[in-house]
């Protein structure tokens, strides 16, 4: 019905490893990003901006960044916030401290400082595993909160200890103060993450991405056959750190313009992005965004369905919903132990076999 | 299969759509941006029953303000950064007029977008202090009073124990590790150069249910006072802990976060003689309680169960609704029309005055300290006063008359910060005539 | 000196805290390999439960007002009755756990447990915050509290005598853990599932049941946990979050050890009591929580199976 191929033909190696193997999931996929970068611009409001989609894209980087430790690699990180953090804050020191700097370079130049704190806090998960791993990196999240809340010349000696973004453009359009308007905040978020969407699917699918998984399935197998866990997990650390990093500084930059760390980037983040992961599908790049849009947006969509328009009292509604998002994630959990992504997967598989499931 | 997929794709979409419910041209849209869960909220309920039972009395009794009716839209942030700004995104739409958003993470979030939209907000007592510069912070109020003029006027309590001087002498600030616990250190600081004293400080980390390390060195150090900047769970365990280290409790000065009966109940009789900072009166020995009970309670139309009135974060939600229907009434004044934008509901709160025959009238004689907002003092007069807790029966006594803040000390920082502020945003501040 | 002897004996005594939280944690982790994220949020129901009982709130008053049904009719229950309730509902809740999602999750990956008990902590945080109220609950059982005025008068030292009787307290449980388990039959029966469930499975004992066991054993202790920090700060939300203090506990004293929960929490208790006070003057103060995890993470890098965990054996 939906699917229409006849069994798998390939013709030549450059098919054989394409991301998208079936013709219409390949449409469908340059469709949508059609749609997100051509259509979706002219239709948003600063709601559905900062409510619904630089959320959804901001913590689908932090996930993706996650999901390549933790999916790809086997090593559980609780770390996340605390990564996120050295994002915003380098991107914040650049800022002030670097004036013309264009904010592109910005935030990118803070995906490679985390990547660097992110291969030092790392360095423990040459010995420890596990759950016991989670505490290396917990050290690493509870300490660098208190490192960005203590010392004054992070947050430029401010009375607080809040950081507040600075107005910064490009193309002579404002992308982060509260003077830029939704699209252009949304489009430079959507090129960032299209970008490093594609290149992490590619680095996983390469030469580095299956050496984390041979690691994550049985290191001392990997050590074996050639492949070194030293590089091999530091540079898992580099990369995931680098995607937090990014996620974290549009956090700061350009979706809330002003943060204080102990609430931004506190463990709760950490475990969120973690929950995003598992319930999406760990080792899959399509439940970093499913694990995202269920734990960022589904909230919001529940919340507006009970409160504006079931008319339902927010309190009520608030605690109908925390259980609500419980009870759905132990039923998935139940109907598909292996996340969103391995769901979406079985489900297409029957698709194409539908009608004739045979 | 495919059906069921569609409607439920339909649902969705239709669920994330903030259902645009304009608002009549007859109607005030204030939005109560509260949080009735999470770690915050005993603190958050009674305040948010106060901002909103005001509200429904206004409605109910006179029909509104000037007989437009007010539509409080509730929101529940849960004390939650992400969750406020989404409330504030989703309110804006409805025509909110004012936003009291009770979390100062939440209003420093807020400050620029809001003065971006042209919405006032009020942060009661909360918030960025240096927005008292009306000159640089055009849509932010936070008067009656700033968190260093609460600094301040505790200090001044103290050196009237102390028999004013204050040479010598230890005071020690524990505070909740955020933006909102480390507002007052410049400003005690600042009076701990001018009067000579020692400050101690004790950060708490959020919650705070962990605070036998903090009180060790209280009882190592042995500080002449304890100042405290706390909410949540972490004012109840430290005054727990204060009575248990036998720190005297009259000597333990809190803000006015620090003093509702949530924080001093849990620990009984212990708690006798712990003493804050407030800027309103305590009780429901109150007019207005006799018209709440009449159009709103006896109606049940009360917001929460009814059990927090008279409560301290009770009348402070009153308070805060108070103000903001005074302002749209001077609004409507301004302007001439009953039918208000969040620019005029600004105007208002800049021409606010609010002396103690207005409050009076409003059923509230004696409640708080006369208000009078200018062009440039956004931050209003700056006055305190002390309460004390007395555990037998169970409630709050104001023991001073009201005092005025250190002025000498807080406006030149008010004045530093928000400048340094300007300059980081590239905002020119506007001319003020006074 | 004194001072000192001051401060270790706080640290000591805020680590049986920890440690019966922890306590929780381990007897689960033993029996079934689930990391129940959902401890914290049971210690926070169970606290709210007996408060509630003993307080005379109605359960779910909220939506029964909304609904317009009286939603004042429960009695005040005096304590004698209220601590049985509250343990039959823990057994009840933990009935419901194994019937709902444990059945369903046998043999999977323990990841994937510790995401279940994730979506049950929502689940009950929700539940719980609907039955009772997010108010301030004040926790009065007759515990003693407030500093020993013997040791503070004699010796200068201030003792907590909430944190002494959570410390007896302790104790009792953990005889009482150990007596169980080694001398009843459904304890025997505990300590096979723990060992190995397959051979625990082939010489007839039920899986299902041992889980509900363990799970009304892991709500008793959630709310003795429960009831010392209750009575502490009274019962609200943030009771949840005293879980955050247990993990460096776990961590240090091993996942799968009774007697590891207690001497980690005494060890990070100590640690990061002795390092706020000697410490945060120099470098600044609440350093207490990355402390603990960087104390366990020094010890981990000797002994990467934690200090009472089993030796991790690796085979190709």
């Amino acid at each position: 019905m939906f699917y229409r191929e006849t069994g798998d033909f390939k013709t030549s190696y450059a098919a054989d490893a394409q991301i998208f193997p079936i013709a219409l999931d390949r449409w469908a996929f340059w469709l949508a990003l059609a749609f997100a970068f051509l259509a979706v611009p002219f239709l948003i409001d600063d709601y559905w901006e900062k409510s619904v989609l630089l959320p959804f894209m901001i913590f689908a980087l932090a996930a993706i960044g996650l999901n390549i430790l933790t999916g790809y690699c086997g090593l559980v990180s609780l770390g996340t916030g605390g990564f996120m953090a050295v994002g915003a804050y380098a991107s914040y020191k650049l800022m002030t401290e670097f004036e013309g700097l264009n904010i592109f370079v910005i935030v990118l130049l803070s995906g490679g400082i985390t990547a660097a704190v992110g291969v030092l806090f790392g360095l423990p998960s040459l010995r420890i595993k596990g759950f016991y791993l989670a505490v290396a990196t917990l050290a690493a999240q509870f300490f660098l909160v208190w490192l960005f809340n203590k010392v004054p010349w992070f947050y430029n000696y401010s009375a607080t200890g809040m950081i507040t973004v600075p107005e910064r453009t490009m193309f002579g359009i404002a992308v982060t103060g509260p003077a830029a308007p939704p699209w252009a905040t949304y489009l430079f978020c959507l090129v960032l993450l299209t970008l490093l969407g594609f290149a992490a699917k590619n680095m996983v699918r390469g030469r580095i991405g299956r050496s984390w998984m041979a690691i994550r399935d049985m290191d001392i197998a990997a050590q074996i056959i050639g492949v070194p866990p030293l590089q091999a997990k530091l540079s898992a650390f580099a990369i995931s750190s680098f995607y937090i990093g990014v996620a974290g500084a549009l956090y700061f930059c350009v979706w809330f313009g002003a943060v204080e760390p102990t609430e931004a980037f506190g463990i709760n983040q950490s475990f969120l992005v973690l929950f995003m992961v598992i319930i999406g599908g760990l080792g899959s790049m399509l439940g970093s965004f499913l694990g995202a849009l269920l734990l960022v947006v589904l909230p919001i969509l529940l919340k507006n369905l009970m409160v504006d328009a079931a008319g339902m009292a927010p309190v009520l509604a608030r605690h109908f919903e925390i259980t609500i998002v419980g009870a759905l994630i132990v039923f998935f959990l139940i109907v598909e132990p292996h996340g969103l992504a391995r769901l979406w997967a079985m489900a297409k598989e029957r698709l194409r076999h539908w009608p004739f499931s045979y | 299969m495919r059906k069921a997929i569609l409607a439920a794709a339909g649902a969705a979409a239709l669920g994330l759509v903030a259902v645009p419910t304009l608002a009549a041209a007859a109607e005030l849209v204030v939005p109560a941006l509260s949080y009735r869960t999470g770690p915050y909220a005993p603190n958050g309920i009674p305040f948010a029953d106060g901002f909103i039972d005001y509200f429904t009395l206004l409605n109910e009794r006179d029909g509104g303000i000037e007989g437009v009716p007010v539509k409080v839209v509730e929101c529940e942030t849960g004390y939650n950064t992400q969750r406020g700004v989404e409330c504030y995104e989703s309110t804006k739409g409805q025509g909110a007029l004012v936003y009291q958003p009770l979390s100062t993470g939440i209003t420093y979030q807020l400050i620029p977008k809001a003065t971006e939209d042209g919405i006032p907000i009020h942060s009661m007592g909360y918030g960025r202090t240096s927005a008292a510069n009306g000159k640089i912070f055009p849509s932010v109020f936070n008067f009656p009073g700033t968190y260093w003029d609460a600094a301040s006027i505790i200090v001044k309590h103290i050196a009237d124990l102390e028999g004013g001087d204050l040479k010598g002498k230890k005071i020690a600030l524990v505070y909740h590790n955020s933006a909102y616990g480390k507002e007052p250190i410049r400003t005690l600081e600042e009076l701990s150069k001018k009067h000579g004293f020692e400050l101690m400080l004790l950060p708490v980390d959020h919650p705070g249910q962990e605070q036998k390390a903090t009180w060790l060195q209280v009882r190592r150090e042995k500080p002449d006072y304890v100042t405290m900047w706390g909410w949540g769970v972490m004012n109840q365990v430290a005054v727990k802990e204060a009575a248990s280290v036998r720190f005297p409790m009259d000597h333990f000065i809190g803000v006015w976060w620090s003093a509702s009966e949530n924080d001093v109940l849990p620990a009984g009789e212990d708690a006798d003689g712990y003493k804050a900072v407030t800027f309103h009166g305590v009780g429901d020995d109150f007019p207005i309680y006799g018209d709440l009970k009449a159009n709103v309670y006896d109606k049940g139309k009360a917001a929460g169960d009814g059990s927090q009135a008279g409560t301290v974060l009770y009348n402070r939600g009153m308070l805060a609704a108070m103000w903001a229907a005074e302002a749209m009434r001077k609004a409507m004044e301004i302007h001439g029309t009953k039918d208000l934008t969040p620019a005029m509901v600004r105007d208002g709160y800049e021409a606010l005055d609010v002396d103690e025959a207005r409050l009076a009238a409003l059923g509230l004689p004696n409640f708080t300290v006369p208000v009078k907002v200018t062009c440039g003092n956004h931050g209003g007069p700056g006055l305190g006063a002390i309460q004390q807790w007395d555990a037998k029966a169970k409630e709050w006594k104001l023991i001073t008359d009201y005092i005025p803040a250190d002025r000498e000390v807080v406006d030149p920082l008010i004045t530093e910060d928000s400048e340094a502020y300007a300059k980081e945003a590239a905002i020119t501040p506007r001319e003020c005539t006074m | 000196m004194l001072f000192f002897i001051e401060a270790v004996i706080s640290g000591l005594l805020a680590g049986v805290m920890y440690a019966l939280v922890a306590l929780g944690f381990v007897l689960i982790f033993k029996a079934s390999e689930i990391f129940n994220f959902a401890q914290g949020v049971m210690c926070l129901f169970a606290a709210l439960t007996l408060a509630g009982l003993i307080l005379g709130y109605t359960p779910f008053a909220e939506i029964l007002h909304t609904l317009g049904l009286p939603s004042t009719w429960m009695p005040v229950f005096p304590l004698w009755l209220a601590i049985p309730l509250t343990i039959a509902v823990m057994i009840g809740l933990a009935l419901l756990i194994e019937r709902l999602i444990l059945r369903y999750l046998v043999n999977q990956e323990p990841i994937i447990l510790f995401m279940a008990t994730i979506g049950l902590a929502f689940v009950l945080e929700g539940i719980g915050d609907l039955m009772w109220g997010s108010d301030v609950k004040p926790l009065d059982i007759g515990l003693p509290s407030g500093a020993s005025d013997w040791m503070l008068d004699s010796f200068d030292i201030y003792v907590e005598k909430l944190e002494v009787a959570a410390a007896v307290i302790a104790a009792i449980l953990v005889v009482l853990l150990t007596l169980f388990s080694q001398y009843t039959r459904i304890g025997r029966a505990l300590r096979a599932v723990a060992d190995d469930h397959q051979a625990a499975l082939s010489v007839g004992i039920s899986l299902r049941t041992i889980w509900v066991i363990v799970w009304s054993i892991a709500g008793f202790v959630a709310l003795v946990a429960g009831v010392m920090w209750g009575a502490k700060s009274g019962v609200q939300f943030s009771l949840s979050l005293i879980a955050l203090k247990a993990l460096p506990v776990l961590i240090l004293g091993g996942f799968t050890s009774i007697p590891g929960a207690i001497v980690g929490g005494l060890i990070i208790g100590v640690g990061e009591k002795v390092a706020e006070i000697y410490l945060g003057p120099f470098i600044g103060g609440a350093l207490e929580n990355w402390f603990a995890y960087v104390l366990a993470l020094a010890f981990l890098l000797v002994r990467p199976q934690g200090l009472f965990g089993e030796r991790i054996i690796e085979r190709v």
